[in-house]
């Protein structure tokens, strides 16, 4: 466990005291045995502070590494740090996704209406149309029916390209997935980083602890019972045998509960 | 048919109100969690809840066991529609009461197909 470089040195002193230790305590030399025993202690002390200094380094080398990497500005917001930035860039995503489907909701709910108009006056229409061919529409109503026909023709040349324009834009408002498939991408890079960053900080942490004989007594067995927590959408349902996959089989499930 | 809608995102709340509608539920409100959603049920006289699960602040089924919990409340029919698709999930929410489960996402014909089956089962 001690260094390596300084280790042949420290083994040969050490062969050096061992010899000495039985020799004084051969020659009843009690007082001197005691005084090597407490220079072993020493270097057996000096070599693990060595060690532990060693490792100490290597833990705030990681640490510096991970706050530079957490650090280096990415825009021209120099104090920002790139968890700051990971959390905005993460925000803009949810601003981006919600305006775009509030954006193609105005839309949709623009548009129906004006379908919903059109599929009215031509029911309406075509029930009289047939009356006319039927030749069944008094004078008065043929009048009517003329007029009404003009009207729909002005209302939907006028209303189709209001239909056109909302569901251009509607199309428009899909821009948001390149945008925030870019962010993400970018947050995906960064948790990457930290992630690696992390693991090398704990295995360096490890390895003071075990040379230390730190314990903390952490159990590493799950949990026997763990409350039900929410976690959102299963991004890999279908690789899971814990999660349903589609409505299908949560329909079976509470049917087999009695549903 | 009056019908509270509880979800955090306003852009969901927003769905399933327009698919209401196309249903001819109109008479909906909005909450944004169960803490905002449980005194609106308590002083107001709602027909039917539909909640997500997963909101900051009271949880869906959290909401769905106050509701249970509650003299007033204990008979209204609840759909939960929810991202939340684990089996356990949905087995605790069958334990605690509710009258159907819509995973996320979902179809219209989905959300009418529960809610008609809810309204067939509460009125028979």
């Amino acid at each position: 466990m001690l260094s390596t470089s300084d280790g042949d040195n420290t083994q040969g002193n050490l062969v050096q005291q061992a010899k000495a230790l039985v020799t004084q305590l051969e020659e009843g030399n009690s007082t001197g045995a005691l005084d090597t025993i407490n220079e072993l202690y020493q270097k057996r002390d000096f070599g693990l502070y060595q060690e532990i200094g060693k490792l100490t380094r290597n833990i705030h080398e990681a640490i510096r590494d991970f706050e530079v990497d957490i650090t280096i500005p990415t825009t021209e917001d120099e104090s920002g740090s790139r968890m700051a930035d990971a959390s905005d860039r993460l925000n803009y995503v949810i601003k981006l996704t919600e305006n775009a489907a509030n954006k193609t909701m105005d839309m949709v709910e623009d548009t129906i209406p004006i379908s919903k108009e059109l599929g009215d006056t031509a029911t309406k229409l075509k029930a009289d149309w047939q009356r006319l061919i039927r030749r069944e529409l008094s004078g008065e109503e043929f009048r009517n029916l003329y007029k009404e026909m003009n009207g729909f023709l002005e209302f939907t040349a006028d209303k189709t390209s209001n239909i056109d324009s909302n569901l251009s834009a509607i199309l428009l408002a899909q821009d948001y997935q390149d945008l925030t498939g870019q962010v993400i991408k970018r947050v995906i890079a960064l948790v990457t980083n930290v992630q690696s960053n992390l693991l090398d900080m704990v295995e360096a942490a490890s390895k003071v602890e075990r040379i230390v004989g730190i314990d903390h007594g952490i159990d590493e067995s799950k949990p026997a019972v763990a409350d039900i927590v929410a976690e959102g959408p299963a991004v890999n349902a279908d690789e899971r045998e814990d999660v349903v996959k589609n409505q299908d089989e949560v329909d079976d499930l509470l049917s087999s509960l009695g549903f | 048919m009056k019908i509270l809608i509880v979800d955090d995102f306003s852009t969901m709340r927003r769905i399933i109100k327009n698919l209401l509608r196309d249903l001819g539920y109109v008479n909906t409100d909005e909450a944004d969690d169960g803490n905002t959603a449980l005194p609106m049920l308590q002083s107001t006289s709602f027909d039917f809840l539909i909640t997500d699960w997963n909101m900051p602040g009271m949880t869906g089924i959290d909401l769905l066991k106050a509701v249970r919990a509650d003299g007033k409340l204990v008979n209204l029919p609840v759909l939960m529609v929810t991202a939340e698709a684990k089996r356990e999930q949905i087995i605790e929410a069958a334990q605690a009461g509710v009258n159907g489960y819509v995973v996320k996402p979902f179809t219209a014909a989905a959300l009418k197909e529960k809610i008609e089956k809810i309204f067939d089962r509460v009125d028979a």
